[in-house]
């Protein structure tokens, strides 16, 4: 979660929802479901980091490292009441996402109870995706099969580099040495793997880049995130770098890194599936993250998180002391909300469909009904054969067929490090 | 101590022999209008309980920035010996760029104060306007102020201001304004040594317009000086120049707040209001008479204002274009030297080609406009006038890089100017360093003193326009102080050097150097853009060429990374925001071609050096 809250309109105190949702929601029977669980806590906080994390045990009432679990399994609990309320389509959750923060901070029993908690009010649909986030130095032989136990079925690892001079930079404090043990604990419970990876970080030289893609690949996991370092304002990072002490990100760096990571990655059998995302088979990519792409629904819980419900978008009180309260109180831990318009519905879907490998289908595109309300032309095939031409789109993808009338927009790996620039080139 | 006067002389009943008419000549910050003060405090015109501090200076933006620019006439009464007298106190503006302004106040009075900070000594405007009072052969009355400072060496200075107009140090009045002390000996110095005007008072009338200035209520009210005869309350009087006729509506004097009189007689000084609504109607310099009975003669010296200096203000929402034409002919009421007309940039849009007398008159037009009228604008580099004359003998007049012909060209003339500059010795290799490199002529060097120095460059006008004034004080720790006056022109080798962006011409970067300097402004404005344009989907160069010659040339990389990497745990909200932003962002660019500029890159390209453009809206 990011610490700066997007503007919007307050969330009621018994966190109803608008009727714009109430109507919409009953169609949406179809659409998957997520959960996402934030952990706030983490044992250092990292220069570069502007998630909604701390480091301090304990924050308050409900929320020290001991009684957050309860606090959240209230949100759970508020979450159900209020679906009900609306009288939503009955759905089990298609997949749960445990993210921080550090998750595995908290005891693996501790996260089996927020689980359990989660499946007795929700239920799981059969085959569900259920990941945590974990620190390499936080998973031992012994908690990963907890978790396994639990019903985790995913765990991503936030490895970042390999070197350590870069880890260091980033203020990681895993040793990395302890990946291949914790991954192989992942592995020999049975659980899926995905590392995450960062690049760019300011003194990072290609080859530190290949060596971590390297040591990535010779784990063999299920799946790879590469995230290029993005230096927000108000981290201790974006501090160094107005102070002269750290060099300032380099695009060009960072563009030649994600070249780099396309064709190691490729060569080792990973493949994209969404700008930032590689998997080794359809079956293994985060289906969660690609429900965020999808204009799929999930509930947020958790200080700062964020949520999407048949076209509104909420997020909750930032601190988790305050988020605490709130629950105790009976009210909302909702902190302010958007219901999307016509013209933010179609940027959102054109944004983030042109981020996936399946693309933007450009008759379902061009059949929106906000499209018009929104302000948007439909896209020409004058307009898709010219950023066909300049390399940016897929030229075979374009090709109209029996399934995609129109064809699709789907980026090339030009067009990927270009994905912001051609979004706008499509909506103008 | 002279007792202030009992019984104030009647204004159009005044024997001249009982008028002394005076203006103060000082530097900026000499504290001319803190004196003023004092006068008018001392001679009981202002009460206590009624004053402000720097009375006289109206505008606020004369305020704020501490310089008078539309002088004003004051009447004060004085008692002497048991006489008692009629004062016109005329404040003249100080700055080099209203110098006409400044010679027809000088016009108007018979002496002048010499006003010099006793801690500082006295400056090049200074001087310069000193040379001109003495030309126009008026009693010089030296007065050293502010030596309640600690930092005052009245003993120094007095001896430099002997030295400078020939007297004795002793006869250098001492004051401060601030205190008062000394301001009392001042205004009886007026009365002993400023002669008293002389005129035909059964002559034509014939009244000097020194300075009309724009009233939202009254309209534009006139200050005249009558030389001969007199005007009457409900007179027709007509301007010699044009001939106009008007309606006297209101002749009066400044007491300082506007006193409606039965008129003005031969040797005062006073204002007359006929309901006009534009300066321009009522110029500075000409001749008042009687349209019943009018005067034969115009007085000498008038002449129309000249523009020095050219620059395109541009607005940077294209649709307050409107606006600025409203506000520039608002300020042209007020303003008989501002000219302006229509100018089209491809780059630009439309906006108005603005001549100015000099540089201040450029800042504080811009400020003005952006302060009252809530414009942002652009305004490009300032430029001179120059004459062209092509190849077929025809002769251009250009003010506009954009109007300089294709093509060969005979003879580029350009205004040159004569710059005094008053340093402290130990800054005259830095001075003449700097003058040099903007192919000054050194025409001269005296020492006022020891340590002070005046030197004398002749200078081509297009190398002090834009950023000197800046680069002189920056290399004389701020002590430099610089006049300077037309000095007719000069053939010179000019170029015009054009700016390309992907082959484009930006009209609004072009301009006009010698040829000399050419090299060194288009690697300058290359890289400054290369940095200022953010990188495109495809490579542009920034050339900058002479005609078809290019002489030199930088490269805009193609952007390669323009992808947010994270969607941070489903904050889709911020992702769009971010988008919507850039969307925002891009509607503010100006299309050079298929090159998006934004707008800053054109403020900050044409700004001499971003330090500088900070400094000077702070003042």
């Amino acid at each position: 979660m990011p610490s700066v809250l997007p503007l919007g309109d307050p969330v009621p105190a018994d966190g109803s929802f608008p009727p714009e949702v109430l109507s919409a929601l009953a169609s949406r029977a179809d659409k998957p479901l997520g959960l996402y669980v934030h952990i706030p806590f983490c044992s250092v906080r990292c220069g570069y980091c502007d998630f909604n994390t701390y480091t301090s045990q304990d924050l308050g009432p409900g929320a020290s490292h001991q009684s957050y679990p309860d606090t959240l399994i209230s949100e759970l609990e508020f979450a159900r009441r209020a679906y009900d309320d609306a009288a939503a389509p009955p759905r089990a959750l298609s997949t749960v996402f445990f993210g921080g923060g550090t998750p595995t901070l908290l005891p693996a029993p501790e996260l089996a109870r927020i689980l359990d908690a989660a499946r007795k009010l929700f239920g799981f649909v059969p085959g569900a995706e259920i990941t945590t986030e974990a620190n390499p130095d936080t998973v031992t032989a012994e908690s990963a099969q907890l978790l396994a136990e639990a019903g985790f079925t995913r765990v991503s690892l936030g490895m970042q580099s390999a070197v350590p001079q870069v880890l260091a930079t980033l203020d990681r404090t895993h040793n990395p040495d302890n990946v291949p043990a914790a991954h192989q604990a992942a592995r020999a419970a049975g659980l899926e793997t995905s590392l995450d990876l960062i690049y760019g970080t300011p003194g990072e030289s290609l080859a530190d880049w290949e060596r971590s893609l390297e040591a990535a690949i010779a784990l063999e996991p299920d799946h790879i995130s590469a995230y290029s370092l993005i230096i927000e304002e108000g981290t201790a990072m974006a501090a160094q770098i107005r102070r002269g002490a750290l060099a300032d990100i380099d695009p060009d760096d960072q563009a030649d890194k994600y070249l780099l990571a396309e064709q190691l990655l490729s060569r080792a059998g990973y493949h994209w599936y969404e700008v930032s995302n590689f998997s080794r088979t359809p079956k293994t990519r985060s289906q969660h993250n690609l429900n965020y792409w999808l204009d799929a629904d999930w509930w947020g819980a958790g200080p700062g998180a964020h949520s999407h419900l048949a076209g509104v978008r909420w997020w909750n009180v930032k601190h988790p002391a305050a988020y605490a309260q709130r629950l105790h109180q009976g009210l909302s831990p909702g902190h302010g909300r958007e219901i999307l318009d016509a013209q933010a519905k179609v940027l959102e879907h054109l944004m983030l469909r042109l981020r996936i490998r399946e693309g933007l289908d450009l008759a379902e595109y061009n059949a929106l009904p906000e499209l018009a309300a929104g302000g948007a032309a439909p896209i020409t095939p004058q307009l898709v054969a010219e950023l066909v031409r300049e390399g940016l789109l897929d030229p075979g993808s374009a090709e109209p067929s029996s399934s995609f009338p129109e064809g699709r927009a789907v980026l090339t790996l030009q067009g990927r490090l270009l994905a912001d620039a051609v979004t706008h080139r499509l909506l103008s | 101590m002279s007792p202030k006067a009992s019984k104030p002389l009647v204004p159009a009943k005044t024997d001249p022999a009982a008028i002394r008419n005076f203006c103060i000549i000082a530097h900026i910050d000499h504290g001319k209008s803190t004196l003023a003060d004092r006068m008018l405090q001392l001679t009981g015109v202002v009460q206590p309980r009624d004053m402000k501090a720097q009375y006289l200076d109206r505008m606020d933006i004369e305020r704020e920035r501490g310089i008078t620019i539309k002088s004003q006439a004051v009447r004060m009464p004085w008692e002497y010996a048991g006489e008692t007298f009629a004062f016109h106190m005329i404040d003249t503006p100080g700055h080099v760029d209203f110098s006409y302004e400044v010679s027809r106040s000088l016009a108007a009075c018979e002496g002048a104060l010499l006003l010099v900070d006793a801690a500082q000594g006295i400056e090049a405007q200074t001087l310069a306007n000193l040379y001109l009072a003495m030309e126009h052969e008026l009693a010089i009355i030296p007065v050293l102020n502010k030596i309640d400072l600690p930092a005052a060496m009245p003993e120094k200075y007095a001896e430099e201001l002997a030295h400078l107009i020939g007297c004795e140090p002793e006869d250098v009045l001492r004051v401060s304004g601030k205190t008062g002390e000394g301001v009392d000996a001042l205004l009886d110095r007026i009365v002993e040594e400023i002669p008293a005007p002389v005129g035909q008072p059964d002559a034509p009338a014939r009244a000097m317009i020194f300075d009309s200035v724009y009233d939202t209520y009254r309209g534009v009210v006139t200050f005249v000086r009558v030389v001969d005869g007199q005007l009457g309350h409900r007179e027709k009087i007509q301007m010699m120049s044009t001939g106009v006729t008007h309606e006297l509506l209101e002749i009066g004097v400044s007491s300082p707040e506007p006193e409606a009189t039965k008129g003005l007689s031969v040797g005062e000084v006073g204002y007359l209001i006929t309901g006009v609504k534009d300066v321009r109607q009522s110029k500075v310099g000409d001749t008042v008479t009687s349209a019943n009975k009018p005067a034969e003669a115009i007085i000498g010296g008038y002449e129309d204002p000249k523009p020095m200096v050219f620059s395109g203000l541009f607005p940077i929402d294209g649709s307050d274009f409107p606006v600025l034409r409203e506000a520039l002919e608002k300020l042209q009421l007020n303003d008989a030297a501002l000219n302006f007309e229509p100018e089209t940039s491809t780059a630009l849009g439309f906006g108005f080609r603005v001549g100015f007398l000099g540089l201040l008159h450029l800042e504080i037009t811009r400020e003005r406009l952006e302060q009252e009228y809530n414009l942002d604008l652009i305004s490009t580099a300032p430029n001179v006038v120059y004459q062209v004359t092509a190849e077929d003998g025809e002769v251009l007049t250009v003010t506009n890089p954009s109007e300089f012909p294709e093509g060969k060209i005979l003879e580029i003339r350009e205004p040159v100017v004569d710059a005094t500059i008053i340093v402290p010795a130990e800054y005259i290799g830095a001075v003449m360093e700097l003058c040099q490199s903007r192919r000054g002529q050194l025409e001269g060097m005296d020492y006022l003193s020891e340590e002070r120095v005046e030197i004398r460059y002749k200078m081509p006008l297009a190398e002090i326009v834009f950023d000197f004034f800046d680069q002189l004080k920056s290399r004389t720790k701020g002590y430099a102080s610089l006049n300077w006056q037309a000095e007719g022109e000069q053939a010179a080798d000019l170029v015009k050097v054009d700016i390309l962006l992907q082959g484009d011409k930006v009209d609004a970067f072009s301009a006009i150097t010698h040829r000399d300097h050419a090299y060194a402004y288009g690697v300058k404005m290359a890289s400054k853009l290369k940095d200022l344009i953010p990188r495109q989907q495809f490579e542009v160069p920034i050339q900058a060429a002479i005609g078809s010659r290019i002489i030199a040339r930088e490269n805009i990389r193609a952007i390669r990374k323009d992808v947010l990497s994270k969607c941070y745990g489903g904050d889709i909200s911020r992702k769009r925001k971010l988008l919507e932003k850039q969307k925002e962002g891009k509607k503010r660019m100006k299309m050079v071609g298929t090159v998006e500029v934004p707008q800053e890159a054109f403020i900050a390209a044409l700004s001499s050096d971003e330090g500088n453009a900070k400094e000077k809206t702070k003042k």
